[in-house]
């Protein structure tokens, strides 16, 4: 084992570990936030929008994030340079870089999987509750944004932290649309110093600490929140 | 959209055999870790509910390591060990360095990160055998290897059925990371169609499509065993 590289690439690594952190965030807040109303179509109706929003959490959760990201970036992204006057946009600075695709990829993700949760949450709450707070006199909107939401969120908040382990673990795919995070720079130091095992070794080791610090402090948290009382 | 027919079509110059044949390396990819992922699992599970402290603690790190690192870096690392250390065997029993086939080193990959998934599956479906079932077997004399070969494997089944369900259509999209690699299968020969005929859009959902074929098709396999190996159970509400 030599380790003689890992100094001069160090910085290099601070920068992808910076990046690897950003999509993780984006991606569970856009992804999070998706999937509150793709439970709820489902469980409330329209009927034609409980559909799609079914055959979307199918469909995210039936095909690879490798093939949804590639479809992204390669597929979508091809597209767009055939719109006449778009390369002059103020948004093509946007669409030129690798990092909003990604990020979109994976808050979809996390959309159709979280959104499936979100669906069995909302069911979950007791029927009592929802009606004590109609009967009190709370308008629809009302009793969805004072009960029905947070004792939901209350339900799913255990599932969060393997919502955010397997978003981390995820992360390294946008290396193959050229966003280095920590997984691209290591294998960019696999190409430059043709060492095999210790890039990898070093990049396995920093997954290892986040997921460690991501169970350790969602534990902390978990334990400051109130558990419901199941009854 | 002829345009897309012709470049789906079956025969050269369409590139729908070419995905094709990457779907069934792909299926065979998924089977063959699947059941090496089995192997390990019950392995695992047992090894850690009556292994010895030293046994205990490797299985712990097994699953907790595998668990915890992405599965892009778990497979070049598995990779590249497992081709270095049957080379350093074979020449030191004397034969020759080999090249593992795409097939073999993607089943051995994927099969020994889903030994992992299993062994915690397993596990939860053994502790969830109700105890006076295991206390009857003993009972009426049968040897602990009876016991678990009559009675306990087969009514851990229903209990672990939804999670290597689950496990299955992990399988089968974790084989799509093996492109990465450089493996062939669907998702490799899809990125190849696609560069070669710069359809990129069309080949990419064609791909997604049969992803998807394959999931809900094992989804409705799993669907009707789940119900079968629960007949004559009380069912649960």
């Amino acid at each position: 084992m030599d380790w003689s590289w890992l100094p001069e690439y160090l910085p290099r690594f601070a920068e992808g570990l910076w990046l690897t952190l950003q999509l993780l965030f984006w991606s569970i807040l856009i992804g999070m936030s998706m999937a509150i109303p793709i439970g709820l179509v489902q469980v409330t109706g329209p009927r034609p929008l409980a559909w799609l929003a079914r055959i979307f959490t199918t469909v995210i959760r039936g095909t690879p994030l490798l093939i949804q990201l590639w479809l992204i970036y390669y597929g979508v992204g091809s597209l767009f340079p055939s719109i006449p006057g778009i390369r002059e946009s103020f948004l093509w600075p946007v669409l030129r870089d690798a990092f909003p695709y990604a990020v979109l990829a994976f808050s979809l993700s996390v959309a159709g999987y979280e959104g499936e949760i979100m669906r069995g949450a909302f069911r979950g709450v007791p029927k009592g509750e929802l009606e004590a707070a109609r009967a009190i006199g709370m308008s629809p909107f009302q009793v969805l944004r004072r009960v029905w939401l947070p004792r939901a969120l209350q339900n799913t908040f255990p599932t969060l932290t393997g919502e955010f382990i397997l978003t981390l673990k995820a992360t390294p795919l946008a290396a193959t649309i050229t966003v280095f995070e920590v997984y691209g720079i290591g294998s960019i130091v696999r190409q430059e110093t043709y060492k095999i095992y210790e890039p990898l070794l070093f990049v396995a080791a920093i997954y290892l600490c986040l997921t460690g610090i991501l169970v350790l402090g969602f534990r902390y948290l978990e334990n400051r929140i109130p558990k419901q009382s199941r009854s | 959209m002829e345009h897309a027919l012709e470049l789906l079509a079956l025969s050269p110059p369409g590139w729908g055999g070419n995905l094709l044949r990457g779907l069934w390396s792909t299926f065979q990819i998924a089977a063959g870790a699947y059941a090496l992922g089995l192997a390990l699992g019950l392995f695992g599970a047992f090894g850690k509910i009556y292994g010895g402290p030293v046994l205990r603690g490797a299985l712990t790190v097994y699953t907790t390591v595998i668990r915890a690192v992405p599965e892009l870096v778990l497979i070049l690392l598995l990779y590249y060990l497992g081709t270095d250390l049957l080379n350093m065997a074979l020449t030191s029993m004397g034969f020759e360095r080999m090249d593992i086939s795409g097939l073999w080193a993607g089943i051995y990959v994927i099969g020994f990160v889903q030994g992992a998934y299993s062994t915690e599956v397993l596990r939860g479906a053994f502790q969830a055998v109700p105890f006076g079932q295991i206390e009857a077997a003993r009972a009426i004399g049968m040897s602990a290897f009876k016991s678990h070969w009559r009675i306990i494997l087969p009514a851990m089944i229903p209990f672990a059925l939804p999670g290597l369900a689950n496990l299955w259509l992990i399988a089968t999209k974790e084989t799509a990371l093996l492109a990465v690699v450089g493996f062939s299968e669907l998702a490799l020969e899809t990125k190849q169609a696609a560069g070669a005929t710069k359809a990129y859009f069309m080949f990419y959902m064609a791909a997604g499509g049969l992803y998807l074929m394959l999931s809900l098709v094992s989804t409705g396999v799993f669907a009707l065993i789940e119900r079968r190996s629960r007949r004559g159970q009380p069912t649960q509400s």
